[in-house]
């Protein structure tokens, strides 16, 4: 920054440009478009808004073939984040979406919404779900079965997104698109892997194990 | 990393496309003057992820999540919030201009003297036993919201000197689809903390403006609240929002 405003730079970065004297005819030229909302970060006191009692259901408590996904979100420190909410959207285990926005229909499956929102507070996350089934890719094949990821935290001034896919699906998943069009070494970021209850996903925001993030 | 790569639809599936906001308007995921940020934000770019049929649906969360008493935050265990009463209101659109109906909207702010109601926060201002900070509406058929609070107080953050955080409430949305998913703050006009503040100054200045409600002298009640109106606007599709087709998406 300049002291004074008033000393001028000897050499502007931009020159003064003449306007062309040219006036829009008023009408709209292209198709109207409104600007997006910016985003923001959640902050530290997300669960104030953000907590509900039931959020961690992806499928309701005790469907029949509930698989628990577990796992822990870590910062460039190797650190575990306490404050970070994770939230999953996925297919239900035919493969069809509990939304109206699925141009197949509306799927409803038993004890199924698709949808958990999950904290961190207690070094980790655990959501109640079912597999998902496979989806068509939208290029006439079927992707293997994934859940769509949300990780919300102070410190992410914008979500940032991911996919659990599952080890167990070595079939599927070497012929899904999205898994296979990444670097082989950075594919295992987003397997989970089994245990006892379900499967094992941690998210590594930075570092050595830096997770595929995805722009949607 | 502008823009989606078209994917041609399979046989029987017309998936719409939703429009990445141009990045010289995207907050970025990370901002150096924003410290939390430094251990926290991926610094790999971020892989396209083409839209498939996970990504242009979204859950269904509505009328079930909300309470009527949501929409009031003034009023909370059996008394009254102290501060200024403000009315705040808009619509929920997306960037075709069509309304978002149905939309959950999520809200969660400061009291009046700028502490949230958390145990994190350690700043020393007044609890407020009746204001909890948490309001929730459903927008109606025209997209449009409104609840009843109190205008939040700016705090100290501890983020560099004299760190204070404008006046701001957190909004989340969910729209119909996982790609509108948005988490975001309103603003108030004229706030003179903006220019020292990191989070707000992460915005590109282009889109700066979009964060900021607007006085309504309109909706202003009188001898009760101020008013401000705050549109908020979603990622829309491809499509123009002409097209008969999507008739229906306005009802």
């Amino acid at each position: 920054m300049s002291s004074n405003p008033l000393e001028v730079p000897p050499d502007p970065a931009a020159p003064f440009q003449p306007r062309s004297g040219q006036r829009g005819t008023g009408f709209l030229t292209g198709p109207l478009r409104l600007g997006t909302t910016p985003s923001a970060t959640v902050g530290p006191y997300l669960a104030i808004g953000l907590t509900w009692d039931d959020g961690i259901w992806a499928a309701a408590e005790g469907t029949a073939g509930g698989i628990w996904i577990r796992g822990s979100v870590f910062d460039g420190n190797g650190d575990v984040v306490p404050d970070a909410m994770v939230e999953t959207w996925q297919a239900d285990p035919d493969g069809g979406f509990p939304s109206p926005e699925d141009p197949r229909g509306a799927a409803t499956y038993p004890g199924f919404r698709g949808y958990a929102r999950a904290q961190t507070l207690s070094g980790g996350f655990e959501v109640f779900t079912l597999k998902p089934g496979r989806v068509p890719d939208g290029e006439g094949g079927l992707q293997a079965p994934h859940v769509d990821v949300s990780v919300f935290a102070r410190g992410l001034l914008d979500r940032v997104v991911t996919r659990v896919y599952f080890a167990d699906e070595a079939e599927a998943n070497a012929s899904d698109v999205v898994l296979q069009g990444l670097p082989e070494d950075r594919r295992e970021t987003l397997l989970a892997t089994p245990t006892d209850d379900g499967y094992r996903f941690d998210v590594h925001l930075q570092g050595d194990r830096e997770t595929v993030f995805f722009a949607v | 990393m502008t823009g989606t790569t078209p994917v041609p639809p399979p046989p029987g599936l017309h998936l719409p496309r939703y429009l990445r906001e141009e990045a010289a308007a995207r907050t970025p995921v990370a901002h150096p003057d924003y410290r939390s940020t430094a251990l926290r934000a991926p610094l790999r770019t971020p892989v396209d992820l083409p839209h498939r049929l996970t990504e242009v649906t979204g859950p269904v969360l509505g009328e079930d999540r909300v309470q009527p008493t949501d929409a009031d935050l003034t009023w909370r265990n059996g008394g009254e919030a102290i501060g200024q009463r403000i009315l705040v209101y808009g619509r929920v659109l997306d960037s075709d201009g069509r309304a978002v109906p149905g939309a959950l909207v999520e809200v969660w702010q400061a009291n009046a003297s700028g502490r949230y109601r958390h145990v994190v926060d350690n700043w020393p201002a007044p609890l407020d036993p009746h204001f909890d900070g948490l309001g929730r509406v459903v927008t109606d058929a025209l997209g449009r919201y409104e609840f009843m609070t109190i205008k939040p107080g700016a705090y100290p953050w501890g983020n560099h000197h004299n760190a204070w955080r404008p006046a701001h409430i957190h909004f989340s949305l969910f729209g119909r689809a996982f790609t509108q998913r948005l988490v975001t703050q309103m603003y108030f006009p004229d706030d003179p903390l903006f220019g020292q503040d990191p989070i707000y100054n992460a915005i590109p200045p282009a889109a700066r403006h979009r964060a900021v409600s607007r006085y309504s002298l309109d909706r202003t009640q009188d001898n009760w609240a101020l008013a401000f109106e705050w549109d908020i606007v979603l990622r829309g599709t491809d499509q123009t929002p002409f097209e008969t087709e999507d008739d229906g998406d306005v009802a």
